[in-house]
Order: C-alpha cells, then structure tokens, then sequence
C-alpha cells in the first residue's frame, strides 16, 4: 500500500468521472479522525492515511453517498448524509444514503462508538459537500460562459442571471472534468436549511414495514444454523461431552467443540476471551438446533489461572491476569470493600489534602456500589459467515468491524484482501458489538462446516455471555471549614475488573486540595463498554455525593454547581481539566430556567437534579418524581444539553429522551449478579427492563443553540440521569440512595 | 412433523413440519419472513407480536400447532407498502432509534386500537407494557398510539 502521509490536506480531495456520466468526488476523513481526540490514541495502519469516502451525483441528479459507519440507533444514515447535502445545496429529496462497505481505505477507521460519528465526519463531509457544489458551478460557468461568481444555487439547481438553470446532474459529468478547488468556503450556521432542521430516519419505512434490515435478518441459500453452547459459569471450561442422542435429532448437521483462539493468540483491543471453548451445535432450522442443544450431555471442569496476553489501544501491550474461581456477587461486594481499605494508585492531587482533611470542620463521606450490568440488546448477539477455502464473507452487526478484520486473518489465516465484512443495521449496541468474537465463532463454525452459517445467540446465550458494564464502588469525602466552605474533596474509586475514576473532571479543578485514586481486582467475569464506560457510574455516584455536600453546606445543589464552575472557569486549580466550566454553566443554566427550577409553583415537587460532562459534551436533567402506592416514578425529566450544532434536532430529541428512559430503567432495575459463577439474570422475567408504563409521562428536551462544531450524543445524555434519580428520590423518600439498583430497595420495604 | 396449511396475511402457505415448532420460526426460517423478530423466545419482551385472528399475540410462544385456522397477520401483512395509520404514525413521529423492537411495538398498539380505538393512557400503558425496547422510545410511542387513533 503506498503511503501519503505527507500529502497536504487539499489533495485529499479527487474527482473522477462516472461511467455512465456524472461526478464521483472522493475525500478523506483523516483530517478530522486524527482531531478525535479519542481515537488518537488508537494504533492506526499507515495506509489510513489515503482514506477516501465519495459522493456520487449521478446524471440523473440522484445524489447518494456512502455512510462509512453502521446505524444502530443514533441516525447517523440520516445525519452524516445531510451534512453533506446542506453544503453541497441539494434538494434534501434527492439524496440516498447507502451503508457502505467495509473498508478502511475508502472509507476510514468505520468504529462506531465513542459518540464519535457525527464529531469525526463533520469537517470532511461538510468540505466534500461545499467542494463538488464548487465544481458543479465551474462546470455551469463554463457551459454557460459566464463567471463562476455570478452563479447561485439552491435546492440542487444551479442559476445564472441570465436565466439559465440547470439541475446538478446535468453538469455532473463535466464537472468530472474540474481541478478540485483549492480552497472552499463553507457556509456560516445561521444559513444551514438541511442541518439544524429535522429530517426523517432514512431508513424510517423500512423499519416499520419489518424489511430485513439487521443481522439476525441475513439469509442466503443453503445456509446452516448454528448455536454456541458456553460453559454454565464464569469460572468453568468444558471438559468433555456426549452428543449421540442429540446429533440423531432431526435437521442437525453436527455438535463438535471448538477453540476460538489457539494457545499463545494475542488478542486485540475488542477481543474477548470469555469462553474459549465451546460446543456448537449446527443444524438446518433455529428450533431443531434449539431442541438438540438440550439433549447435550456436558460436563464442565474449574479453569486455572492463565494470562492472557492483549495488544490493546495505540499498541499498548497488556497482560492480563484471569484468576480461577467461581465468583459470586456477595464475595465480589465483600473483596470490593476490602480492597476500598488499601493504599490506592494515585490518578491526581492538588494542593495539600490531607492537610485540608485534618483541619476540616466536618468531613462528609459516602461510598457508592454498582453491579455488572448486561448490554441486553434487543437484537441478540449473531453474525453469519460463509468460510470458503482461499476467501470469507462475514456480515452481521458490529460496531468494531475495522477491529474485526485483522483478528479474523489470524482465527481464519485467511489475508485481510480475502476477507469481505458486511455491516448490518444493528438491533442496539451500547458498547457490546464492539467486542465481535460472536463473528469469530460464526467464521470457525463455517469453516469447519464448510457452508454459510448464521450464528445465532438465544437470549440467555446473551445475557450469560459476559462483557458487562464492570462492577464498581467508590468512596467519596469532602472537607468543609467551619464556615462550611469546601476546602478538599478526595474520590477513591475501584471495580472488577477496572477503575471507574475520571480524575481530571469536575470538580477537579474548582477545589484546592483535591485528591483522586483507584484500584482494581481482576475476574474471570468479563467486562466491556456500555453506554458512556465508567461515566455512567462516576455521574450517578459524583451528582449525588455533590447533592449532599451543598445540602449539608446549605446550598441549592445548582448554585453550588454554578460557585464552584466559576472558580474552575476564572482560576482553575491543577493542569489537564478535561472539560469547558463555560459549557458546563451554560447547560446548567439553561436546566434551571427550562425546569423552572427553585420556582415556587415547583416547590411541592420531589426533584432531583444532576449535570455531567463526558464524550466532549454536557448534559443535566431535573427529574421529578412521584410516589404511587409506596414506590417511585419518574413522572417528568426536563434535558439541558450542550453538543454544539445539531445536526438533526428531532432525532436528536429522541434520543435523548431514548438515554432518560434507559437510565431511569438502568439506575431503578438494572442488575447482573453471580452465585459461583452462574449469572443469575439470564432472560427478560429475572432481569428487569423498563417498560411503557415505568416511562416518564414527559421528557423536555432543550439544546444549547451555539455553533461550537459537533460533540456527541449519543451517551453523554446517559450518566447524569442516574445522579438526578438519586437525588429526586432523595426527596421523595427521606433516604439517600447508595446502592443501585434503586428499585431494589424501594420494593424490599413494601 | 406434520404437514399445516397456515393462512398467513390472506394467503395459504404449507409446511411441513416439527408441530412444536414456535410461529416465530415458521415465519422466519420456513417462510422467509423476517419482519417478526426474536428477542427472548419466552413471551417476555414483544419483539414477535403478530395476530392471531386479530389479537396480539407472542409468536415465540405459540406452537404451529396451535394455529389451527388462525389468520396470521404480521408487520409484512400490516399493509402493502407502510400504510397503516400506525405505520404512518410511526413515520410521523419518528419513532424508531435501532428499530429492532419496532414490528413488535407496531402489531401490539394496531390490536390495541382495533379492540379500542380510543386509548386512555392507563390503556396503552396496559396493551404496551410487554414489548421492551432498549432504546427507549416509550414516549413516542405513545404519541404516535394517539396520532394513530385518529386516523
């Protein structure tokens, strides 16, 4: 592959025509995927650095780009290509959007995580979009023989003076034949008339009509079903097995054991080794390979410790310890608390706490516990593959498909070129598809049957399956002077298997003597993203802790919020404060006044309120909620969030109001829990979700209107609800809440 | 395995087949019908919903056996092209995030506003509350329940 690193940000951008006619303008997204300051720290191939996506306009003014990054809920096949559009001028009507290929040269890192879509494509998108509408000018100017600057265009006609119009795919094809401007200028915010006004979901129709949209949906002829069956417990390997009754049942074509890695694989970021043995079951039908799996004799043996070694983010070369055991939920608590008690690894310290600490008037401490949480998409894990000698086809749903590649030329030892990757539309994510090892277990089984096979997870399959949201705790402690200022504020944080701290956030920064730690345990239960990683417990625990310390400083939670962002904002203590105080006010500010917070006509209501600040945006609700027969509901939330521009408002709105409902459902229900192993939730009647009639009634949400460039959304909005829940039942209830599930505890009193 | 004649959105279709076999995996797998979706297999979650002779009802749960002379209608059969004024309603208020759970949510609030074209609250809360959706989109939902029972 030849490498370009040292080209210049212009000559990113190619035109070249069509067969058949029109303009295909090639750019890259490298520019602003380097910016991402998230992904910088990802190890990428050199060869990244030529990567183009295109928009194509066709001679019959059909205007259709690729989007480089699967949809699974967060629009972006709606709102990456109306980026595009608005500055290209088209007629929004006119424009299709197709999910493109897999493939990093054209088409860049395709990770889809991080809220990171519509931030890492905005600057490119919006140059491609402005340039080829450059183009198309020049092509009419010198058909018409007229200036280029004495041409308009609008809705995807271009016009002169004169009176001469032309559609842009009528000069498609001659533009073709334009040097790609140097320099364009994009359009100033104000004049957006795609972006900033909603749009409908592209794919809206098809979704209610049940068109086959997601990986559970992919079929092609001659394809074999096949079913994983993973050992009954963390903790357990499988040691052997009796499948002669089951292979004699109808339609089932083979029950072997399979490894998914061979000894000494190195895995990458998004590899998991949870199980790595396994038995599948393959057959002609789901419920013929569901019937035979049961007939499966199995017997299951401890594991011992192992390492495994992982080459993880920006090639940092990890090893990590899997301890033996059959872990349970009581033990896990109990190691947690005792672990809370030792010498921690410091993360940050300003000033001098421990002096602050000792010279306090009163000291406020508290500790926050969070269980493992599982992903519980609604689309259950699945991935098909068709494993031919010399070449392979994937498809299915993942948010890592880049990730997936290179892993799948060692589990195959097939070349990267003869590995073709098909992403579908994904029923959910929220971290979990990141980890694709389901896609791993799909290509082995295929290869071993030597035919197309779509691996399906049943739900307890799923749920039992591990890369949960890591169980947490952390202990936080503020020190107030006699005149109950905050001089010092210490956070501990530890979980299974990772630290949950994010030491360089609020309020680091606004307090003098701060001081952060954290520590870790390891486990054989494995963990991974979910919604927001870490965030989503910092925010539930920090908001509440913060909900206490202005109630015990007599303050209103807010204006403490607000004394101490001023300080953060005009003198900020330490170095590396990862958020804006300004931004962080302003979505404040905009809650107070949206909630009518602190207004008496509310003060009757039992509200709770909480603000945070992750993936480069800021989000606060006021959750208010109300007692119905001695348990609580949120009856109303009302959303202040600052993401900069947004792109597509009322999907925007959705989702949102989509992340209240899921963090309401996750702070008051959401638990996973072992004994000795064996997850203890395996389906939807032992592991509760919110439903319709658990939703809040209403859901405001407000935007902070600027023209700060996008930041994400799709998780930021997530954390800070368990925070406000806390606080609102805080009021409701006389009690604070430590512990979630919330709900738990509610309902144990009744 | 036993020979059925099911009539599935107006037409007969045969199979032959394992009588214990879920409605859900007759249409998915026998059928190729994919609308209806798998989500826990247990009548938990609604992803399935279809309609029984017009009653919303778990295809994960029900045997082809149990059918009998049923009419099935599923979210293929709902309308031609996305016509039905939940469909529509659907599209108005934009309701779908991933959209997996969506089918389900759709056969669930169209057998509710045939048995009761004017909901209450209390009354979508009621019909609704078996379909899960992760995304969380229970507020548009009931929006586009209401939107849909004025058309």
């Amino acid at each position: 592959m030849e490498n370009k690193n040292t080209q210049s940000r212009r000559s990113f951008l190619k035109s070249s025509a069509l067969t058949g006619g029109g303009l295909m303008l090639s750019f890259t997204w490298l520019t602003s995927f380097k910016s991402a300051d998230k992904m910088a720290t990802l190890n990428l191939p050199e060869q990244w650095a030529e990567l183009n996506g295109y928009i194509k306009i066709t001679p019959d003014n059909v205007i259709k780009i690729f989007c480089p990054n699967p949809e699974f809920g967060q629009n972006v096949m709606t709102s990456l290509p109306m980026i595009v559009a608005e500055e290209l001028d088209a007629d929004w009507k006119n424009v299709v959007v197709e999910m493109g290929p897999h493939d990093n040269v054209k088409l860049g890192p395709q990770f889809t995580g991080g809220s990171n879509s519509v931030k890492m494509y905005w600057k490119p998108l919006r140059n491609a979009g402005a340039s080829a509408r450059q183009m198309l000018i020049e092509a009419a100017a010198q058909t018409w023989s007229v200036p280029a600057t004495e041409i308009t265009t609008k809705g995807g006609v271009l016009s002169h003076s004169s009176g001469k119009t032309a559609k842009y795919g009528e000069m498609a094809s001659k533009a073709a034949t334009i040097t790609v401007p140097k320099d364009v200028k994009l359009k100033a915010v104000k004049d957006f008339s795609i972006v900033s006004k909603s749009q409908k979901n592209s794919e809206g129709l098809k979704v209610v009509t049940g068109k086959p949209l997601f990986g559970m949906d992919y079929r092609v002829d001659g394809m074999l079903i096949a079913m994983i069956q993973h050992p009954p417990a963390f903790g357990m390997k499988l040691k052997s097995f009796d499948a002669s009754q089951a292979l004699k049942m109808p339609g089932i074509k083979d029950i072997y054991s399979f490894k998914l890695y061979e000894e000494g694989y190195e895995q990458a970021a998004f590899d998991t080794r949870t199980f790595n043995e396994m038995i599948a079951i393959v057959g002609n039908t789901t419920w013929e390979v569901m019937n035979a799996r049961k007939k499966i004799n199995a017997q299951w043996e401890p594991i011992t410790e192992t390492k495994e070694k992982v080459n993880g983010f920006g090639g940092r070369k990890i090893e990590n310890i899997v301890p033996a055991g059959l872990e349970s939920t009581n033990a896990q608590l109990a190691k947690m608390q005792e672990m809370a008690k030792q010498p921690a690894k410091q993360l940050r310290k300003d000033g001098d706490p421990e002096t602050a600490f000792k010279n306090a008037a009163v000291v406020i401490e508290r500790t926050y516990n969070a269980p493992f949480l599982a992903h519980n998409c609604m689309e259950p894990m699945n991935f098909f593959a068709h494993v031919e000698a010399d070449k392979a086809l994937v498809a299915g749903p993942t948010q890592s498909a880049s990730w997936l590649e290179p892993s799948l030329t060692k589990v195959l030892n097939l070349p990267a070129d003869k590995i073709e990757i098909q992403m579908t539309r994904m029923g959910g994510g929220f971290g979990r598809r990141a980890y694709s090892q389901f896609a791993y277990e799909a290509a082995r089984i295929s290869q071993k049957m030597k035919a197309p096979v779509k691996l399906i997870y049943t739900r307890e399959d799923d749920m039992t399956y591990g890369i949960y949201r890591p169980m947490y705790t952390a202990t936080y402690r503020a020190a107030l002077d006699v005149n109950k200022n905050l001089i010092g504020f210490h956070v501990k944080g530890g979980g299974i298997p990772e630290n949950p701290v994010h030491a360089n956030r609020f309020p680091a920064g606004a307090v003098d003597n701060y001081l952060a730690e954290g520590w870790e345990i390891a486990s054989n239960v494995t963990i991974g993203a979910f919604r927001a990683p870490r965030s989503n417990f910092n925010a539930a625990a920090e908001q509440s802790f913060l909900d206490e310390v202005a109630e015990a400083m007599g303050k209103d939670p807010i204006q403490l919020r607000l004394d101490l962002l001023k300080r953060a904002k005009e003198n900020p203590v330490g170095k590396n404060n990862e958020y804006d105080a300004a931004r962080y006010v302003g979505v404040l500010e905009l809650l107070k006044e949206k909630s009518g917070w602190g207004k008496p006509e509310n003060a009757g209501k039992k509200r709770g309120v909480a603000a945070y600040f992750c993936h480069n945006s800021y989000a606060g609700h006021v959750v208010d909620l109300v007692m119905r027969d001695g348990q609580p509901y949120v009856e109303a939330v009302t959303s202040a969030i600052d993401c900069g521009v947004v792109v597509n408002p009322d999907a925007a709105i959705n989702m949102v109001q989509g992340a209240v409902v899921d963090g309401i459902g996750n702070s008051f229900y959401g638990a996973l829990t072992h004994k000795d192993g064996v997850a203890e939730q395996n389906n939807f009647h032992n592991y509760r979700m919110i439903r319709h009639n658990e939703a809040p009634k209403k859901i405001d949400v407000h935007f902070v209107q600027n023209e700060i460039d996008p930041t994400g959304l799709g998780e930021p909005p997530f954390p800070p609800v368990f925070g406000a829940v806390a606080n609102a039942l805080f009021k409701a209830t006389g009690k604070r809440f430590y512990n979630q599930p919330f709900k738990m505890e509610t309902e144990k009193k009744v | 395995m036993a020979k059925y004649n099911l009539k599935i959105n107006g037409k007969i279709r045969k199979v032959d087949i394992d009588p214990s076999t879920p409605m859900l995996w007759v249409l998915r797998d026998h059928l190729d019908m994919p609308g209806t979706k798998y989500g826990c297999g247990m009548a938990q979650c609604g992803a399935c919903t279809v309609h029984l002779d017009g009653t919303a009802v778990r295809s994960c749960s029900l045997p082809v056996s149990a059918i009998g002379k049923g009419a099935i209608t599923t979210i293929e059969g709902l309308s031609e092209n996305g016509t039905h004024p939940v469909q529509k309603a659907w599209i108005e208020h934009d309701v779908a995030q991933c959209g997996y759970c969506q089918s389900g949510q759709i056969m669930s609030a169209a057998a509710l506003l045939k048995d009761n074209p004017k909901p209450t609250d209390a009354d979508i809360d009621n019909a609704m509350s078996g379909n899960i959706c992760r995304c969380g989109t229970y507020l548009r939902i009931k929006e586009a329940i209401k939107t849909a029972s004025k058309n």
